[in-house]
């Protein structure tokens, strides 16, 4: 009987713990106007916790040549933009985001796809064949797969 | 007589763009359409036509066309090259397009960029929105 009991509670704790595993891909959501407006009118807007401050600070001042495309827009725009991203950045309080786990200091990533806390959770569980799938068509688009990833929400996976 | 020409152009070029629809936007690139070329008569939804659907070799390989995110058919929608979602270019559906100069010049300024490798000229823009008036 204790050992029926014993078996319960570890299954519970199994299925507790795998399920707050897979419910922490929580991002705040994009509460700015114009950050919403302008970075979403090409792509997810991305929530600023994915990348450092350094980060924002070398994309918003390159946006005539934005991965390719020119994306640029005027002044008071950029650096309004520019100073939410920052401020919400992964590194924009008292405590460092998880999605800066394995970067280095002298590193400035420009690629959410390229940090290594998101190739690590694409990795092991994304298949090959999903990348090449034509609703996907870029790993920028997040979308494909996450359907609530404007809200900040990324457990569906 | 010079000046009575010039008079009969603008003229002709009124009553050839208002039948289309009066936009402010129209009427400002139709403004500047006349700076640019002393001769020119009116926007045309045809040049708009060719400009939207042909291949071009100028701009950026990923976008040699108009249609390379926004489909062939403008009552369509489109996609970024991110997967984003672009809402129908055709007048017929999305008409608020077409109210706001800074948003038009940003996306004609961004997109001439990358698909002919240089800006547009007014009446190139000025065609394209006339095309899109006739979808």
């Amino acid at each position: 009987m204790f050992q029926y009991r014993s078996y319960i509670l570890a299954v519970t704790i199994l299925i507790a713990s795998t399920s707050f595993a897979q419910a922490d891909e929580r991002y705040r959501p994009i509460k700015d106007e114009t950050v919403k407006k302008e970075c979403g009118a090409c792509h997810l807007a991305f929530q600023p916790q994915m990348l450092p401050k350094r980060s924002w600070e070398k994309i918003m001042a390159g946006m005539s040549d934005h991965f390719g495309e020119d994306a640029s827009l005027d002044e008071t725009t950029t650096q309004h933009i520019k100073t939410y991203l920052m401020d919400n950045a992964a590194d924009g309080g008292w405590w460092n985001g998880k999605f800066l786990r394995g970067v280095k200091d002298d590193m400035t990533p420009l690629r959410i796809t390229e940090m290594p806390y998101w190739v690590r959770e694409h990795n092991e569980e994304v298949p090959n064949k999903a990348w090449n799938d034509p609703k996907v068509k870029s790993k920028a688009n997040c979308m494909a797969c996450h359907a609530r990833a404007e809200r900040g929400n990324y457990d569906d996976d | 007589m010079k000046s009575f020409l010039m008079l009969g152009i603008v003229a002709i070029s009124i009553s050839l763009s208002l039948p289309v629809s009066a936009s402010p936007l129209l009427d400002g690139y139709a403004q500047a359409a006349k700076a640019e070329l002393s001769s020119f008569d009116g926007f045309s939804a045809e040049r708009g036509r060719v400009l939207f659907n042909s291949t071009h070799t100028t701009g950026k390989v990923a976008t040699p066309s108009c249609t390379s995110c926004h489909t062939a058919d403008p009552k369509k929608v489109g996609h970024t090259r991110a997967g984003k979602e672009i809402a129908p270019m055709a007048f017929s559906i999305s008409a608020s397009r077409y109210n706001d100069l800074k948003k038009a010049e940003k996306w004609f300024g961004r997109n001439c960029g990358s698909v002919l490798g240089r800006k547009c000229t007014a009446i190139e823009k000025g065609d394209f929105i006339t095309f899109m008036k006739t979808q």
